[in-house]
């Protein structure tokens, strides 16, 4: 694909709260070609990851109907999505929740309240990489 | 013979002995002329050297004065390029800072953003949660309503706290949230460690609409990676308080508006039936 810097970049939210929803697309507002998709659980994650590509996905752990770890075991088993990056942001702080999202496939934990920053920082850096492997 | 042929041998003798008597005239003043010129040139040699020992002399003195004042400058240099580093240091911070702000501002647009978006109350209780656990950090806590009537507050809603563990609380008790609320004013712990004790909470901010205050948010345990409450989340929390107040207040009159509109719609149609 020519011209990948020009390319819009998909980025799928997959997260109950919308107050939380609408903190992390303001987080990233200052990113260019990208376009933000929202989902309030795993179950809604899954079926628009079904009828588009995304270039990242950030999700919670702690959701109703299917939650954040199921959804990236799964995420992890399709051929699309194996190597896309995901972005863990939950209030789950401990080591175990930690590791256990790790091991299923999560690039990086987040815990909450964000750092806006921080969750822009890391998307970049995620986005640049998958961009490269393109 | 000799004489026939003309001159006098002793005038001859004479003369020769008269020109070599000019002749050695004539050496000692060369000789008298050397020496005088070898001492000149030993003079010039003396002040030729006392010369160049005045002048280098001189010169050193300059050089040393040249290098003092170069010392001062690079001193001054230096002096500036710390003022300058520290300067650049407090502007980073400084941005930090405002970066840091800016965010909680961000936060807190988004927050009464979502609490002005619903007219609906039980949405406005649960937007106040969300707000709580995901924009404040914390893990347990409640919000209380002021029953008016009853002078007492009752829980509405929480995290990590059920309402069977919590009691109403009636404003007349000596009580640190009873306290708090006919006071008005806010109450941050400095300790900020957990609290198990309902009745002492780390913080309690008053939901107030202008000054009149309709209940409370209470929390007892901040999230584990929120170390502490800053003062900059305690004006955002205070803020934030107002808003979710209002919000609040503006679902309650709204359903209260509502049910009346029902009644009255109810007896309009008994009256035209």
């Amino acid at each position: 694909m020519g011209g990948s810097d020009k390319k819009e970049r998909k980025i799928l939210i997959v997260e109950d709260s919308p107050t939380m929803r609408q903190l992390i697309i303001f987080a990233l507002r200052r990113l260019k070609n990208v376009k933000i998709v929202e989902a309030s659980d795993g179950v809604e994650g899954l079926k628009k990851l079904q009828k588009d590509v995304f270039d990242l996905i950030i999700t919670d752990i702690n959701m109703p109907i299917m939650d954040g770890l199921k959804l990236v075991s799964i995420i992890r088993r399709d051929e699309i999505y194996k190597n896309v990056p995901v972005i863990i942001i939950t209030t789950e702080s401990g080591r175990e929740d930690r590791e256990r999202a790790l091991s299923l496939g999560a690039n990086a934990y987040v815990t909450k309240p964000i750092q806006a920053p921080e969750v822009l920082k890391l998307v970049e850096q995620y986005l640049s990489t998958n961009q490269n492997q393109l | 013979m000799d004489r026939e042929h003309g001159e006098d041998p002793k005038k001859k003798a004479e003369v020769i002995l008269q020109i070599f008597k000019k002749g050695e005239v004539f050496a000692q003043e060369l000789l008298k002329e050397n020496e005088r010129l070898r001492y000149q040139i030993i003079k010039l040699k003396e002040e030729k050297e006392s010369l160049l020992r005045e002048r280098g002399g001189e010169q050193l003195v300059e050089l040393q004065r040249r290098i003092e004042e170069l010392e001062r400058e690079k001193q001054q240099l230096l002096k500036r390029y710390e003022e300058v580093e520290k300067e650049n240091i407090n502007f980073a911070k400084k941005y930090v800072e405002i970066e840091e702000e800016n965010n909680k501002l961000a936060n807190l647009y988004i927050a009464s953003y979502q609490l002005h978006s619903t007219l609906d109350f039980d949405e406005v209780i649960r937007t106040i949660v969300e707000i709580v656990i995901n924009l404040i950090g914390g893990e347990r806590f409640a919000v209380l309503l002021l029953d008016e009537k009853a002078n007492r507050l009752q829980f509405v809603a929480g995290e990590g706290v059920s309402k069977e563990e919590f009691p109403d609380i009636s404003l007349d008790d000596e009580h640190l949230i009873a306290q708090c609320v006919l006071s008005g004013e806010s109450y941050f712990s400095e300790n900020q460690e957990a609290s198990d004790d309902i009745n002492k909470p780390i913080v309690c901010v008053p939901l107030k609409v202008k000054e009149k205050v309709i209940g409370a948010i209470v929390v007892y345990k901040l999230l584990e990676q929120k170390e502490k409450l800053t003062e900059l989340d305690h004006e955002l929390f205070n803020l934030m308080a107002a808003h979710a107040a209002t919000a609040i207040f503006s679902a309650k009159l709204y359903s209260d508006s509502r049910r009346k509109l029902t009644t009255i719609q109810g007896f309009i149609d008994l009256l035209v039936k």
